[in-house]
């Protein structure tokens, strides 16, 4: 099925609307820690979903057998996606739904607010989607004329408050249950004043406060998880209802997606709706998932859209190391279990893709130079733990050194005078190509002691070494090194042999 | 150009290096290998998890039993397509109960579903691993939003529809059909992750296992 593309290579062309940092991730992370309250929330419910995801995972024999399968499957979807664009069209059209292909953010919206201004309509319903959050689409709507409501809890919530998503599956996840209850007395009307704290009440008050909407709503927006390539079907998984709700109730839908989003066959979704709500929520099932093929008669939306975004994702297929990234499902397990991301939370990021998958993401869909994006795939130790928890396997470490390579690539491209970093490579090339180099260096120590002072440490080293003790303090270093420390303890009547020349004599 | 050929050009240069298809290692569970019973035991213990309501009864008794689930309830929905004899213990009460019947020819409207007190529908099939329910838009169980707005579903499910995993499920289904899959009442987790049950879907699921 692979096709063999005979034109002219062109240059990738990337993706613009919410997907930068617009400050680099040490300046917004620095900012972000400061927040306490944000640190408590986001430790609180990352150590709470991390252990239900590991009770979900643990409790099936077959789950590497299943990611092995996923992994595959994405990559299978990679490399045959003109063919499988077209049946996917072939058979949403087939059945009375209408594509529409977006190159950017600004077509996707031009083209829903098009859809939408047909139906004379001001208002719609939403289902949470990262897709439109992307491009932007609410902000667009709202300079248009037309009130996008979100109707999942955690957007409603966001929403309700002006504020921006924080995390891509449990977009308030840094909130707290009385930041919540205060924000539906402040912001929703109707509300009752002595609406408590707890959860359920919280949830109950959504509802009342959308219940109307829904059943009023001619217009509906959706993102979508899965498209099947054999069917022509779409999948939005959900749990509270507001999905089914939009899906079902409008007379319009209309659907964004990324061309990733596909999948090969209905078969596949076995594998797929295994690997998603564990993975994402740690449940066995999340409690809805809808699927619709184009239109059915009688039931549902009789007038069904589907956008077709790329956005950027090109350019990231392009990217021969960095491609694997697309086979994201958006479970959101990486971010759950980053070190780094559990202490920054998801706004340090600036895109509207956080966490690990975030730091690689967003500079594969823009271009490294985009913005602050760069400073992105350093935003981890590479500790791995991303790797194992992704459903689909994909080596976000790998990919994260890879675009380190690409940065500092194109800050070499940008200088011509040696900077401060290849000239500290070229001193350690030289310290290392030789045991006495070290040697000499080592003498240098007690220097460094001295510099530590009394208390012992050393807060502030210069140049770009700064960056090192912008958020930690270096010990004294010890007044001998260990090889000087050998030498005094092990004072052998024998002069010491190199063995590097033992060798050449074998 | 446009849009479409601009983008699938894109793709196409994306890919030139043409990247290898792999095969497909489907070495997970595809069937299963639990009795009928441990399947059924299974499901209602998931659907109890999910905090549904579950009753198992002999395919003889559905009538009944329906009928004292709905003992309170003034008036329910039905799909055309679900027989008749079901209904049977609730028609032989005093007539108190109003049951609304929504068919092609007669779509109840959003208003009237709100009204209602809860749906009666069946289920195409059921995963007892992952405690999944999946409604499939045949005549037994009608339309999506029949069994979206009331506020309470009672499903029926036949034994012999419980399969183990969800391959099994998958094999069963016609992909274009509207499908919808329901692993207890509506929920969210959106507030501390704390699992809330009752948003905006049906509060209240109550699954009859027919033996």
């Amino acid at each position: 099925m692979s096709s063999t593309y005979l034109g002219m290579p062109s240059l990738p062309v990337f993706g613009t609307g919410n997907l930068n940092a617009t400050e680099s991730f040490p300046q917004a992370a620095k900012r972000e820690l400061k927040n306490t309250q944000l640190r408590a929330n986001l430790a609180h419910a990352t150590h709470t979903i991390r252990d239900k995801r590991e009770n979900a995972v643990a409790e099936l024999p077959d789950w590497e057998e299943m990611r092995d399968a996923g992994s595959a499957i994405k990559n299978a979807t990679m490399a045959n996606l003109p063919a499988l664009l077209e049946a996917f069209e072939t058979n949403f059209t087939a059945r009375g739904g209408i594509i529409h292909w977006a190159r950017d953010a600004q077509e996707a919206n031009e083209i829903v607010t098009a859809l939408i201004k047909e139906t004379g309509e001001t208002e719609v319903v939403k289902v949470k989607s990262m897709a439109t959050a992307e491009i932007g689409l609410n902000e667009y709507l709202q300079e248009q004329g037309i009130a996008a409501f979100e109707t999942d809890l955690a957007e409603l919530i966001v929403q309700l408050d002006h504020d921006k998503p924080s995390h891509i599956l449990v977009p308030a996840i840094h909130k707290n249950r009385n930041q919540i209850r205060d924000i539906f007395l402040r912001e929703m009307e109707e509300v009752d004043p002595g609406l408590s704290n707890e959860p359920a009440r919280l949830a109950e008050a959504a509802r009342r406060h959308l219940r109307k909407k829904f059943l009023s709503a001619k217009v509906a927006i959706s993102g979508a998880n899965f498209g099947l390539a054999d069917t022509g079907t779409l999948t939005v998984v959900e749990s509270e209802g507001n999905g089914r709700m939009c899906l079902t109730l409008p007379d319009t839908l209309i659907t964004v997606m990324g061309i990733e989003k596909l999948l090969p066959s209905w078969r596949d979704l076995e594998v797929f709706m295994q690997l998603l709500p564990r993975s994402s929520t740690g449940e066995r099932m999340n409690p809805y998932t809808s699927l619709w093929t184009g239109v059915t008669p009688g039931d549902g939306p009789q007038n069904v859209h589907l956008v077709l975004l790329d956005n950027g994702r090109t350019a990231a297929l392009a990217d021969q190391m960095g491609r694997t990234a697309l086979n994201c499902i958006r479970c959101s397990a990486c971010m759950n279990v980053c070190p780094v991301y559990e202490r920054t939370g998801g706004h340090a990021y600036g895109s509207t893709y956080p966490g690990p998958i975030g730091a690689i993401l967003s500079p594969l869909m823009t271009g490294i130079k985009s913005e602050e994006n760069n400073s992105l795939p350093y935003a981890s130790s590479l500790c791995g733990a991303c790797f194992d928890a992704c459903p689909v396997k994909i080596n976000i470490p790998e990919i994260l050194v890879h675009l380190r390579g690409e940065d500092v690539d194109s800050q070499r491209a940008k200088v011509k005078v040696p900077t401060q970093m290849d000239l500290m490579m070229k001193a350690s090339e030289w310290a290392f190509s030789d045991g006495s180099h070290i040697n000499l260096l080592e003498k240098g120590l007690p220097i460094g002691k001295l510099a530590a002072g009394r208390a012992k440490v050393i807060k502030k080293l210069p140049g770009i070494a700064a960056g090192w003790t912008q958020s930690r303090d270096i010990p004294a270093p010890p007044s001998q090194s260990f090889r000087q420390w050998w030498v005094k303890e092990h004072q052998s009547p024998e002069p010491r042999r190199n063995p590097a020349k033992e060798e050449d004599q074998l | 150009m446009s849009a479409r050929d601009d983008v699938m050009s894109r793709i196409k240069s994306a890919l030139r290096d043409a990247p290898p298809t792999p095969d497909i290692p489907r070495n997970y569970r595809l069937a299963t290998n639990k009795t009928a019973a441990q399947r059924c035991e299974q499901l209602v213990g998931r659907l109890l998890d999910y905090k549904a309501n579950v009753y198992v009864v002999p395919t003889t008794q559905a009538p009944a039993k329906l009928a004292q689930l709905l003992a309170d309830a003034e008036s329910i929905v039905v799909p055309h397509g679900l027989e008749e004899h079901w209904l049977s213990g609730l028609r032989d009460d005093a007539g108190s109960l109003r049951i609304e019947v929504d068919s092609p020819e007669h779509r109840l409207s959003v208003s009237a579903l709100d009204s209602v007190d809860a749906v009666v529908t069946t289920a195409a099939v059921a995963v007892s691993e992952t405690g999944t329910i999946i409604l499939d838009g045949s005549s037994s169980q009608g339309r999506r939003i029949i069994s979206l707005v009331p506020d309470r579903h009672i499903c029926l499910l036949a034994a012999k529809d419980i399969v183990e995993v969800l391959p099994e499920a998958i094999a069963r289904l016609n992909a274009t059909a509207p499908q919808t899959w329901i692993s207890g009442p509506s929920a969210t987790s959106d507030i501390e992750l704390e699992r809330v049950e009752g948003v905006h879907g049906p509060r209240t699921l109550d699954v009859l296992i027919l033996t």
